[in-house]
């Protein structure tokens, strides 16, 4: 306990020092959390210095990460040991350990916070657990390699997509039921609301597209096509999604072609291509959504792009394979 | 624009079709109070006759489900899917016993099943299939072979190659020794005809990517007695005098498509050099030890159905049975003839677990892929090598690309 005040302490005085008091209101620092895959670590960042505070020994093979509504504690899958890690975000220590059934990738939660949704990638299920007392709700049973799963505002349906089954399964969370299923291209990774809940985008690895799909229809409305001059298209990826608060803009981090699209989310236009590191999968913004952090891959650091300018501003490193990440303010 | 939602309206025409379509074969039958809609896959093998005292490793098996099973577990994944969207998948496996009528048997399948057929057929068993006239309008998906000449000279519009063949691999190993700037290659080579294609294919690639043979042999190696207890006795004399040549090189690049000597090359050749080529470094389609693109939860997966490690030949019959299912699933095609045109179209794609989607070359209907190069535990690289380029795929560095190929499907 006594290291970590002292560790706020310092963060305090260097936001002061730094900031001249303008942001002393804001006392702690934002906080960066990235799984790293074969390290079997989260680090952990100051999301103002971007150095690293904490490397957190996880169980093994951590990839999926969230961060609970009220940002008490930032959980972790470990596909290999069949758990989610659950780390406190003031101690940075793993305080407590949920089972999750075989091989969890990812997970999210409700958003109250109340249910975790465990994608279980060697089992074609998806396993809802009660966060508070750890256990199964309920597993519902859905395509081979589930991954992305994306909640409703209101909780009332979780979306997961299944890598090999190529869908986007729509689960009711009153019934548990799979209430429809789309075919999207080609291996599936991601998805996610846009920020008026009115579409859901699909990214697709493989085929190398995103899907929006009206969510009320379960029917592909628009496929999003990449074409970057120089790079072929085997090597475009699509995988991570996320969308500017005002839904203008949205993001696309593109696997082996190193770099994020920037696309019109109403017109679907490809906007511009960001060069980061190699193969950016998993992103996240920083809390008011001025910077947008890319986890590279292949190159074992985060890419951190400026919002407004679109520009990217720096690279961190972090741990080897570094997969997902959660952003605490 | 819209590709997904055009493959649903297919599917709908497709299912309305249906009920008026004969029902002799391909037609999609309803599977009573499921509701769903049956679709035979049909895999057609001869079960040719193995003796495992050849196998040189103790480590090696041959397993009876070699192939069968990763069609198998491809199915149940499809039926996973299919469950969603009306579709069930049955495989089929048809077996002619070593020295059975292939003929016969594939004539009887060709008169009453679909005429979609999984073979799982050396070389001159799967020409004789695809040259019957019965076959003429069939689809043929390859999931065997890697014989250079069933992609030139014998190719044939109605069937389909799914792993890559012999010059695919030598490219693949050539540029990764170019690469390395190992480019001064000894080729030894066995006494087989498919030897002495697989070391032409070496020269190939050695001309192809600037590397220099500077010296061949040939090495008619008799096993005798292979697992006797004085075996590596043996081997340790035969070896160094088998690879002892006046010249100066970085590899030594075998050829011995058969496994009768090369694995035992390793350690016990005359110079200190390492061994590439069909042992030692070897390039294939999949390994058990590949896991990179998502592999590893295929690798669990199967391990998990067929209580083994998967093979090349099992990822062959995986992805013949996935093929299917993308066309019958995605494209809405359970005919032969609509089924050709859509695996030469560029609405194709399949999923390998290498990182890109997987489709076929119009001129000889080979899989384009990304090739392992992999040792017995690990995979060391993946070919192309960065750096290769071309201006289409830049997997058509590997084998034989369009200018050069003696196929001419159109």
């Amino acid at each position: 306990m006594s290291s970590a005040l002292t560790r706020r302490g310092a963060a305090l005085l260097l936001a002061a020092a730094v900031c001249l008091g303008v942001f002393a209101a804001q006392a702690r620092a934002t906080e960066l959390f990235v799984t790293n895959e074969i390290d079997d670590t989260v680090t952990v960042l100051n999301g103002q210095t971007y150095k690293v505070i904490a490397t957190i020994p996880t169980d093994q093979r951590p990839r999926g990460i969230v961060a609970t509504p009220d940002h008490k504690y930032v959980l972790v899958c470990d596909g290999d040991s069949s758990n989610i890690d659950v780390i406190d975000t003031k101690t940075l220590k793993v305080v407590r350990r949920i089972d999750t059934g075989p091989d969890p990738e990812t997970l999210a939660m409700s958003p109250s916070g109340d249910k975790v949704y465990v994608s279980n990638e060697n089992n074609a299920l998806v396993t809802v657990i009660n966060f508070a007392t750890g256990k199964w709700i309920t597993q519902v049973p859905v395509g081979i390699e589930p991954e992305g799963l994306a909640v409703t505002r209101h909780g009332h349906t979780v979306v997961v997509v299944s890598e090999t089954t190529s869908m986007a399964h729509f689960i009711d969370t009153k019934s548990w039921k799979v209430v429809a299923n789309v075919l999207v291209d080609t291996r599936p990774r991601i998805a996610e609301f846009t920020p008026d809940q009115h579409w859901l985008w699909v990214s697709s690895e493989v085929g190398g597209t995103v899907s929006v799909i009206n969510p009320r229809t379960h029917t592909i409305a628009h496929v999003i096509y990449f074409h970057i001059p120089g790079v072929d298209r085997e090597y475009i990826g699509p995988v991570g999604v996320r969308f500017t608060t005002d839904g203008r803009l949205a993001f696309v981090a593109l696997g082996r072609a190193n770099r994020v699209a920037v696309i019109n989310a109403k017109t679907y236009k490809v906007e511009k291509y960001i060069l980061v590191g190699q193969r950016p999968w998993q992103m996240m913004f920083s809390p008011h959504r001025r910077r947008l952090f890319v986890v590279n891959g292949l190159t074992n650091d985060v890419t951190i792009i400026d919002v407004p300018s679109l520009q990217p501003v720096r690279s961190v490193p972090v741990g080897r394979l570094p997969w997902g990440i959660a952003v605490v303010p | 624009m819209l590709r997904a939602a055009r493959t649903f309206a297919l599917l709908t025409l497709v299912v309305l079709a249906s009920v008026s379509a004969s029902p002799s074969y391909a037609a999609p039958t309803a599977a009573g109070r499921t509701g769903l809609k049956t679709f035979r896959i049909i895999y057609f093998r001869k079960k040719y006759h193995f003796n495992p005292e050849v196998l040189p490793s103790l480590l090696e098996s041959h397993p009876a489900n070699l192939g069968v099973a990763g069609a198998e577990e491809a199915t149940y994944e499809l039926n996973t899917a299919g469950k969603f969207i009306g579709w069930h998948f049955k495989l089929d496996v048809i077996t002619v016993p070593d020295g059975g009528n292939l003929i016969a048997a594939a004539q009887k399948l060709l008169a009453h099943g679909p005429r979609i057929i999984i073979a799982d057929l050396k070389a001159n068993d799967l020409l004789a299939l695809s040259d019957l006239p019965a076959a003429q309008h069939a689809v043929i998906l390859d999931m065997r072979t890697i014989d250079d000449s069933l992609r030139q000279q014998d190719c044939r519009a109605n069937t389909f190659h799914l792993l890559p063949n012999q010059a695919m691999r030598t490219d693949a190993l050539a540029q990764y020794l170019v690469l390395k700037r190992w480019t001064h290659w000894f080729i030894i080579q066995g006494p087989t005809p498919q030897d002495a294609v697989y070391a032409a294919d070496i020269r190939r690639s050695a001309k192809r990517y600037g590397a220099h043979i500077a010296a061949e042999k040939v090495y008619n190696y008799n096993p005798g007695s292979r697992r006797s207890d004085t075996g590596y006795q043996q081997i340790q004399t035969q070896m160094p005098l088998a690879t002892e040549v006046d010249a100066d090189y970085d590899v030594i690049f075998v050829a011995d498509e058969t496994d009768l000597f090369g694995d035992y090359l390793p350690y016990n050749t005359f110079a200190a050099r390492p061994v590439v080529g069909t042992q030692g470094l070897v390039a294939s389609a999949w390994s058990p030890a590949y896991q990179e693109y998502a592999a590893l939860q295929m690798q669990q997966r199967f391990d998990l159905f067929a209580h083994r490690r998967m093979t090349e030949l099992d990822y062959g019959g995986w992805l013949a049975v996935r093929i299917v299912g993308n066309a019958v699933m995605r494209a809405g095609i359970t005919t032969p003839i609509p089924m050709r045109k859509y695996l030469r179209s560029k609405d194709f794609l399949v999923q390998g677990y290498k990182g890109q989607g997987l489709n076929f070359r119009r001129w000889d209907q080979q899989l384009r892929q990304p090739v392992l190069l992999t040792t017995p535990l690990m995979t060391v690289s993946i070919s192309p090598q960065h750096g290769f380029l071309h201006p289409g795929y830049t997997t058509d560095t590997l084998g034989f690309d369009k200018p050069e190929t003696k196929c001419h499907l159109h």
